[in-house]
């Protein structure tokens, strides 16, 4: 589903990952680890579409598809999530408004019709209380003085409201305390099928106790520099990264 | 693509202002330039009363001797007064009993704008009041507002009809020598609206007048007037366009509303004049006086939403003499390309435990300038007096500018006042927050607008809200959504 070959990504100037390759099939979870600074968001954002980054050399294939000149909103059409490290604010749209302008949005792209306003409320309702969201949180502004765990919360809701086929959680585990963590990895779990893939973005293995990755790539200084299966975020936990 | 501040900045100059069409209607239209002559004329065309007359030219000769006022923060060519042609109507007979009397070019222009006559008959229970270059075509559903003793009509017929209460009231709220263009408006008005609510009667519907200046090379003046008999309510609408022309037109008008004990006034405007060229050619001179009169317990509560003209100058205000008496002004300006607008609002407390909310939201684009001054007065006797302030910029870009003029006297130390102001910027990661969620640059735009605009949009009438909405998201994009 989504084939990285030889990437090089450019902020101001800056070389920031410098030749990664990964590869990520339908029905896997992958994590990607790595110190600060090792490129890590920088990869999130890039898959994503921000053009505040500049890939220098090598693609991403999605689907068989180069999407280097696919739009953010273009690639989201597609089926590419992800999951903010930080969520923006957006003060005055309530988060029930945010998520039925997006799934419009997707929708019209993909030349459908716009979903009808009882089906929404019923689609919302029902995810909602995936995430253990309380109605009275829907009708808040988007982020605005939202805790961490809700924040991080409102994002894999908006995740399994949109359904995507490629999800990217970027250190969804930050900010999170422990009845939180649980609350969203079960969330991602239950979102997890066969027909879909998801990239865990994360610096620490606990968030792994939860969502099992079938693979677990380490990043360091812009490249994978190793990988292996589960084991390998347990092993790194225990040694740390200078172990690598 | 991503979205860079370089493609915000050639969107929004691609826009194009969505009014700018004239009809072909013909109109009589006085000769340019103005002198007591043609004050006389205006009048006498409209066959008014000897007092209406002397009344003009009252403030005609008071006029002459003022100057045009330079404290705003916006710089523009004073427009030449001997230039300008103050009287133009469309020359079909300008009285009407019913649509089907209405000249179908001129309907179409209705249609053109949105607003079919017909249509809002039907549907929507909305009287309407037309003003096409100043002159009243149609009020609808005058016969329903009738039977409560409501009276809904262009104000030159009631000055010819209930020339008592236009007498008793008309210049009492904004005397006609209160500045530069309430005297200019006061000598030359060619037509407006009126609006009489008697004692206790809740008015069954929204009162709307559409204003429409049409012929190039005419100013319009048109005049206001809403009276609140004690125990009443009326929610009034004014929307506003104008087509697309190369010189400045000039729009001057007053708006005078009294609100008797115990009344409330709600009072809407929707402005989208011309606001001229990418490059700040042409577009509407919107010079503009509001005030309301608040007697005991009554409430007047402005609400505007002003995206339009190329400068704009005006400041609806609310004089609390009553005890209890409240004030409300809540604003949304939208500035893009070379719009000037320096807005806010007066509250003046007089009587005791008297409220006023001041809700300003200014959003600044391209190389606009848009301004926030105010002033909250509260006398000597205003004991218990509180006030509320906030006035909130957002930008987009870096070539605009986002000014804040608060005043505050205060006379009366039992007196509450509280102010707060944000400025803010669109930034970067929010477009790309929601590009992300598969929503484009435009509607990003338009949804972070509307959230920034919430409060003030919240209190418009239902069926201009949606309207309101769509215009702020035309007002600063590419296209129409």
């Amino acid at each position: 589903m989504l084939k990285i070959e030889n990437l090089h990504v450019n902020i101001d100037d800056k070389s920031i990952i410098k030749g990664l390759d990964l590869e990520v099939k339908t029905g896997e979870v992958h994590a990607i680890m790595g110190p600060n600074g090792s490129g890590k968001s920088t990869l999130s954002s890039v898959i994503a579409g921000n053009e505040a980054y500049e890939v220098v050399k090598g693609k991403i294939l999605y689907n068989d598809e180069n999407i280097e000149d696919l739009s953010a909103e273009e690639r989201a059409h597609k089926g590419i999530f992800m999951s903010f490290q930080y969520p923006v604010e957006i003060p005055g749209i309530t988060v029930t408004n945010f998520i039925k302008t997006a799934i419009n949005s997707n929708l019209r792209a993909r030349g459908k019709k716009e979903m009808p306003a009882n089906e929404m409320l019923k689609t919302i309702r029902e995810k909602a209380s995936l995430l253990e969201i309380d109605s009275k949180f829907l009708s808040r502004s988007l982020n605005e003085g939202f805790s961490g765990g809700e924040k991080k919360r409102n994002e894999i809701f908006q995740m399994a409201m949109l359904n995507p086929t490629l999800a990217i959680l970027d250190e969804t585990d930050s900010g999170l305390d422990i009845d939180a963590l649980r609350i969203v990895a079960s969330g991602v779990n239950k979102l997890k099928n066969k027909d879909n893939a998801i990239v865990v973005i994360t610096h620490y293995q606990r968030l792994l106790d939860h969502i099992i990755p079938d693979y677990v790539h380490v990043l360091q200084d812009g490249k994978i520099v190793k990988s292996g299966d589960k084991n390998l975020a347990l092993e790194l936990e225990e040694k740390g990264y200078d172990w690598i | 693509m991503a979205y860079t501040e370089e493609e915000l900045k050639k969107e929004l100059e691609q826009q194009e202002y969505q009014y700018g069409f004239t009809t072909k209607i013909e109109s009589e239209t006085f000769p340019v330039g103005l002198n007591e002559d043609i004050v006389r004329s205006i009048s006498k065309k409209k066959n008014e009363p000897k007092w209406m007359t002397d009344w003009r030219l009252d403030a005609f000769s008071a006029w002459k001797k003022m100057e045009e006022p330079e404290w705003s923060n916006v710089t523009y060519k004073k427009p030449d007064f001997q230039a300008i042609s103050y009287f133009s109507a469309p020359k079909t007979n300008t009285k009407y009993k019913s649509l089907d009397e209405v000249d179908p070019e001129l309907l179409k222009t209705f249609d053109k704008l949105g607003i079919s006559i017909e249509e809002q008959k039907k549907l929507s229970g909305v009287a309407v009041d037309i003003v096409m270059d100043s002159v009243s075509v149609a009020t609808t559903f005058r016969e329903t507002l009738a039977k409560d003793g409501i009276i809904f009509c262009s104000i030159s017929e009631a000055i010819k009809d209930y020339p008592d209460l236009v007498k008793k009231y008309i210049g009492k709220v904004i005397p006609k020598k209160d500045n530069f263009y309430a005297a200019l408006n006061s000598a030359v008005f060619s037509d407006g609206s009126f609006c009489y609510i008697p004692k206790g009667v809740r008015c069954p519907m929204e009162l709307s007048t559409y204003f429409r200046i049409n012929q190039s090379g005419t100013g319009q003046f048109e005049r206001t007037l809403v009276i609140a008999d004690k125990g009443s309510y009326v929610s009034y609408l004014e929307g506003c366009t104008a087509p697309s022309r190369d010189e400045n037109q000039l729009h001057a008008a007053v708006v005078e509303l009294i609100a008797l004990d115990d009344a409330e006034i709600k009072y809407s405007t929707v402005q989208n004049w011309y606001p001229g060229n990418k490059h700040g050619k042409g577009g509407v001179f919107n010079f503009v006086t509001k005030r309301g009169l608040c007697h005991t317990n009554s409430k007047i509560s402005w609400t505007q939403v002003e995206t339009g003209s190329a400068v704009t100058w005006k400041y609806p205000s609310c004089i609390l003499k009553g005890d209890n008496s409240i004030g409300e002004f809540y604003s949304i300006a939208v500035t893009n390309n070379y719009q000037q607008a320096d807005t806010g609002t007066k509250m003046i407390h007089l009587g005791k435990n008297t409220k006023s909310t001041i809700i300003s939201k200014g959003v600044s684009a391209g190389k606009s300038q848009n301004s926030y001054r105010g002033l909250v007065q509260i006398g000597k006797r205003a004991e218990n007096a509180r006030n509320f302030s906030q006035c909130d910029s957002l930008l987009m870009g870096n070539n605009c500018g986002a000014h804040t003029f608060p005043y505050i006297e205060v006379k009366n130390k039992t007196a509450q006042i509280e102010h707060e102001a944000t400025t803010s910027k669109i930034g970067e990661d929010q477009i790309f927050y929601c590009n992300q969620r598969g929503i484009d640059v435009e509607k990003a735009i338009a949804l972070i607008v509307n959230g920034f605009s919430k409060e003030v949009l919240n209190n418009l009438p239902m069926e201009f809200a949606v309207e309101a909405q769509k215009l702020l998201e035309i007002s600063l994009e590419g296209s129409v959504g």
